[in-house]
């Protein structure tokens, strides 16, 4: 009698039974598939072996260290021609962090917006709203930077036109120039903070490495302070939820929370001598300030618009999805629609937005590569588009290229996914 | 073990000492959790047993194992001579000899009835589309329901799709029929339409093994009742015997719960 | 309440209230207005600012279109005609429509070809698309369409489509005559045919390549929308069985082929498109043989496809994992083997939910087929960006290029998620 655990038939090892049997039937399969893989990853190899152009190159990576040779026009940190390959790769993967952040801060923006004005009961501002999601989800997003790049390069006034007595075109609020190179901004910087400067000399380009260090030793200050006000409001948050579930009654903690937000944060800012340094028009052009090219707006906004069609639909699935009897159930227990909202409706909708939204996150880190089209410098357009050229890496280059999104894709994966396992623990 | 008792309703049916199903000693683990200990069980060619037992008493692993959609760790099945081996052949040769009705019917819902019922026939006994049709109109009207032949499944009520499920088995011509609560899934109204199916199957003489809570069924039909719990069989009897006199206390207190109200 | 109750509870209705009409003001459009526009004050300010946008952007519109020119063959010209009434210049398009469609390569007197095999697109699709309303036989028509469809834009010898189509079907042919024993020796059988049928196909395509023959016309001559549309439909459609394939591979239980898979498919969707066209571009020449020729196009084509199937195959994984496990066990116990129950049970069914998954790849590819021009590719994109706002003629004009850009891609993305949801109805009240 055979069983499960009895070892192979007694009367000897057939070959049949390669294919047969579950035991060996697996191994069998899973040797045919790795057989077939190693012939076509060796073909593959073969052939780059034979290649003429690789023969003579070969792979090496020591072309990093050489001086890159060539201009970067958005540097968040200092940079110059003389710099190596891999400092203008680590430039342009600042970059892309940069426009990746702030788009997808935006895209959230306009997307809550839209759906849930989609949503309205008012019939012409759910139509419009359809009509912006429709338009932009069904246009390339190519095109959109396209557009929104010819916009801002043709139709803004060139820096010259704010010159004169009578100008053609004026600084927004007289701090802020929105030109055809791009946009003019204020410079926040601390005269009291850690190596500061004196308030008359503002710090310009050059500054050397200690004063950037200072620098961002002082945001890091600012930011602890935030942070520390975040955890306050938490613990009074959670002090009154303790009141009411010992009295009944909660505690109104409206005023004492907007103080924690505010009162801290402005103090600090005092004390560290926040100035701004306004972009002032000399000669023909702009000095001092920030300069956001025209490249990094028309990336920034359109990818924002874009993907903001997108998350206006899953925040409108995800409100949707939370079912009627949910409202009514919570509105028959006597609840006021606020409550209602913030305690059924939207964790339980958030729930289910959350993780649509943050594949949308992914896809706008992606699509920041498009900056290529429009110039912006990111990893793209230094380590695969003007390095890649001038050195002749390709190989080295793209593989380089293609770690880099794919750590990041595969670490806000990585979060989701733990994101996704809270929530489920929390449904049991 | 033959049939004694003729005082219940029990139609008297020839048992043969032909042996259908065979487990010895058979264990089953999910991870370090141990459902089903050291079974045995003889199931004789047109016996009618039905298997009883609180929830998560194994009860279903045991028959689901004998079909091979669960594999046991330990211990033997021989269905009809054949042994559950690892081998695909033996496993085919189970298969198509071993009839399953699942609680939740699992029609195949892209499917019309007569799809349903012929689709076995034909790509796994290779049979003629049209002798397969014609084999699946006989069971559909034995199941009395031919006119939704066209049908889809879930143009069906409950009851008619388990009776559709009972015929897809029929149409492969299995030997033995297994059970798995064909009726916790129907409405109340729908239990006795099923119940007639399967009593005029037993009728027929078809060796089958129930998981049911009927025990009206059970008294009705089967020549042997089995009481699980944690993963053992605790007791099994003749359904009078076992319903009028159980000897284990845990048999008691179950039947007790059922019976009650 | 009333006195009926009062007296007692029992109580039989004698006479019937006939239904009386609501309040007048309750009916009527100043009705829907109250209700729908300004049913509260922040509702009222809504629907005035949302008034004021339309009011912006119509204003913006309605003159650039209605005053726009036809007539000119440069800027200068059309400025001269327009004498600045804020119309648009679209004689640009009049003059480089041929190039927006079918780039600046592709031989002038052979544009009927495409236009032909556009055209022949709307009789081949209705049958794939509303499956369940036509014939089935109809089908046919869909599957000779892409044989066709090559040979009237590429050109050449017929032999060489008509060969490529007789090995699918002898494959296919090989494959149902030989299923019964197996589904392995059945796939073999099937290969093996239409391998032989493609090798002496090329053959005699070769030996006859003067047989019924279109003047031929290199990838490299692709351009303009037919760009778009040829890579978006190509790859689709490649990527659909190689996509069923992936999410099968992800679904199984051996570890070997579930790793291969998910490692291939994480790795796809981790990195942007742009990094795949620029291996297409510089990289994946080193790894094809030296002495083959494969044109960019082909390599892009190659390099979409692998793109698509990896979305492609999370999508279908969707639509297994949304199968009840009572599905595969209902086909087991009937002795179905693996390569059955797939095909005959599972497949269809996991096929039907990802339909809408499936067209939002599809939608989301064709806009992607755009980021070619970043590679010098000359698709609609690049014929704007490049030829055309390059030529002195019509250096410095935008919006009527982009518009008709935004037109052309939303009308057929637009259509197609129309259709989407339309489907997604019509299988939601399907039998179930």
């Amino acid at each position: 009698m055979t069983t499960l655990s009895d070892p192979p038939h007694a009367d000897g090892f057939r070959l049949s039974l390669l294919v047969r049997d579950k035991r060996y039937r697996s191994y069998t399969f899973q040797a045919i598939a790795l057989i077939a893989l190693f012939v076509f990853f060796g073909w593959l190899a073969s052939n780059a072996i034979r290649n003429p152009v690789l023969q003579q190159a070969g792979i090496d990576f020591g072309f990093l260290a050489d001086p890159a040779g060539y201009d970067i026009n958005q540097q968040p940190i200092p940079y110059t021609s003389q710099s190596s390959h891999l400092r203008a790769s680590f430039i342009g993967a600042i970059n892309t962090l940069i426009v990746a952040f702030l788009a997808c801060v935006t895209a959230t923006v306009f997307g809550v917006f839209a759906g849930v004005l989609r949503l309205s009961n008012n019939w012409i501002v759910g139509k419009l709203m359809a009509l912006y999601v429709e338009m932009f989800r069904n246009i390339p997003v190519l095109i959109w930077i396209l557009i929104i790049f010819t916009i801002s390069a043709n139709v803004l006034p060139q820096p010259s036109a704010f010159r004169g007595d009578d100008p053609e075109a004026s600084p927004i609020l007289g701090v802020a120039a929105l030109t055809n190179r791009g946009f003019y901004l204020p410079r926040p910087y601390f005269t009291n903070g850690i190596g500061a400067v004196p308030d008359d000399v503002p710090a310009d380009g050059g500054a050397p490495v200690a004063q950037e260090v200072a620098s961002i030793a002082n945001w890091l200050i600012v930011l602890a302070v935030f942070a520390a006000s975040f955890l306050a409001v938490r613990g009074v948050n959670a002090w009154a939820t303790k009141r009411q579930n010992a009295t009944g009654r909660r505690p109104s903690t409206f005023w004492t929370n907007l103080g924690l937000w505010f009162v801290p944060i402005i103090l600090t800012l005092l004390i560290l001598g926040l100035r701004w340094e306004v972009p002032e028009l000399r000669g023909f052009n702009f000095q001092g300030g920030i300069l956001a090219r025209n490249s990094l707006i028309a990336l920034w906004f359109a990818l924002s618009i874009y993907t903001g069609a997108f998350i206006a639909e899953n925040v409108r699935a995800g409100i949707l999805a939370i079912s009627r009897g949910q409202t009514e159930a919570a509105a028959a227990l006597g609840l006021r629609p606020g409550r209602v909202m913030s305690l059924v409706v939207l964790p339980q909708a958030l729930r289910i937005i959350i993780p649509p939204l943050i594949s949308q996150y992914l896809n706008i880190t992606k699509n920041t590569s498009l900056a290529i089209a429009v110039g912006y410098m990111d990893l793209t357009g230094t380590l695969g588009g003007i390095t890649l050229n001038q050195t002749g890496r390709a190989l080295e280059c793209v593989l380089l290229l293609m770690a880099f999104y794919l750590v990041f894709s595969l670490v806000i994966s990585a979060v989701m996914n733990a994101y996704n396992a809270s929530v489920a623990l929390k449904e049991r | 073990m033959a049939m004694t008792d003729t005082d219940t309703a029990t139609p008297q049916m020839e048992i043969s000492d032909e042996v259908a199903i065979e487990i010895r000693n058979m264990n089953k683990w999910y991870g370090t959790f141990h459902v089903l200990r050291d079974i045995d069980l003889t199931v004789h060619r047109g016996e009618r047993i039905v298997i009883c037992g609180p929830s998560g008493s194994g009860k279903s692993t045991l028959i689901r194992c004998i079909n091979a959609l669960e594999e046991h760790q330990r211990g033997s099945i021989v269905v009809d001579g054949t042994p559950l081996s690892s081998d695909l052949k033996n496993i085919d040769k189970i298969r198509s000899e071993v009839g399953m009705c699942f609680q939740h019917f699992n029609l195949f819902p892209h499917l019309t009835i007569l799809e349903n019922c012929t689709l076995a026939p034909i790509w796994v006994r290779k049979i003629p589309k049209r002798e397969a049709e014609k084999t699946a109109m006989y069971f559909l009207e034995k199941v009395k329901i031919p006119d939704q032949a066209n049908k889809y499944p879930g143009q069906l009520s409950g009851g008619q799709q388990q009776r559709v499920a009972i015929a897809r088995s029929l149409c492969m011509r299995p030997r033995i029929m297994l059970f798995d609560e064909p009726t916790s899934a129907l409405d109340p109204e729908m239990i006795k339409e099923v119940l007639d199916t399967m009593i005029q199957l037993a009728e027929e003489g078809m060796t089958m093994l129930c998981v049911t809570h009927e025990m009206g069924f059970a008294r009705q039909v089967a020549n042997r009742v089995i009481f699980m719990d944690d993963g053992q069989i605790v007791e099994q009897n003749e359904p009078e015997a076992f319903f009028k006199s159980p000897r284990n206390e845990r048999t008691r207190l179950f039947l007790s719960q059922i019976l009650g109200h | 309440m009333s006195d009926t109750h009062a007296e007692s509870v029992a109580f039989v209705r004698e006479s019937v209230i006939p239904p009386a009409p609501p309040p007048a003001k309750e009916a009527g459009a100043i009705r829907w207005m109250r209700e729908n526009l300004f049913a509260t004050w922040f509702n009222a300010i809504l629907t005035l600012v949302a008034l004021y946008l339309i009011w912006v952007l119509l204003s913006g519109v309605v003159p650039w279109i209605v005053n726009g020119t036809w007539q000119g063959s440069s800027l200068a010209e059309c400025r001269e005609i327009l004498q600045g009434n804020g119309g648009g210049c679209f004689a640009v398009l009049r003059e480089r429509w041929p190039q927006l469609l079918f780039g600046f390569q592709y031989p002038d007197y052979l544009r009927w070809r495409p236009v032909l095999a556009f055209f022949l697109l709307f009789v081949a699709v209705p049958p794939a698309l509303f499956v369940m309303f036509l014939p089935r036989w109809t089908l046919i028509v869909t599957a000779i369409y892409p044989f066709l469809a090559y040979w009237l834009i590429w050109g050449g010898t017929i032999l060489t489509p008509l060969f490529a189509a007789l090995g699918v079907v002898a494959g296919y042919l090989a494959f149902s005559f030989t299923e019964r024993r197996g589904f392995v020796l059945g796939l073999a059988a099937g290969v093996v045919t239409a391998l032989a049928v493609w090798w002496i196909g090329g053959l005699l395509a070769g030996e006859f390549s003067r047989f019924l023959r279109l003047e031929a016309v290199v990838s490299r001559a692709m351009g303009g929308f037919m760009l778009n549309l040829v890579l978006g439909i190509v790859c689709v459609s490649l990527s659909l069985p190689i996509g069923i394939l992936l999410a099968l591979g992800r679904q199984s239980s051996l570890p070997v082929v579930k790793g291969f898979c998910v490692v291939f498919i994480e790795f796809v969707r981790g990195v942007p498109l742009i990094t795949l066209l620029f291996v297409a571009n510089v990289v994946l020449a080193f790894f094809l043989p030296p002495d083959a020729n494969f044109d960019l196009i082909l390599r892009v084509i190659i390099m979409i496809t692998l793109f698509a199937s990896a979305y492609i195959a999370e999508v279908i994984r969707g639509g297994l994992a949304a199968l009840p496990k009572g599905q595969y066990e209902a086909a087991d116990s009937l002795g179905l083997d693996y390569a059955q129950a797939m095909r005959l049970i599972i497949l269809p069914q996991a096929l039907k939910i990802s339909i809408p998954g499936i067209v939002n790849v599809a939608v989301g590819l064709f806009k992607d087929t755009t980021l070619v021009s970043v590679i010098s590719m000359f698709d609609l994109v690049g014929m704007i960006r490049g030829p055309i706002l390059a030529s002195t003629a019509w250096a410095g004009i935008y919006w009527e290029l982009w518009a008709a850009a935004c037109l052309m891609f939303f009308v057929v993305c637009y259509g197609i998620s129309q259709y989407s949801q339309w489907l997604e109805r019509q299988l939601q009240t399907d039998h179930r």
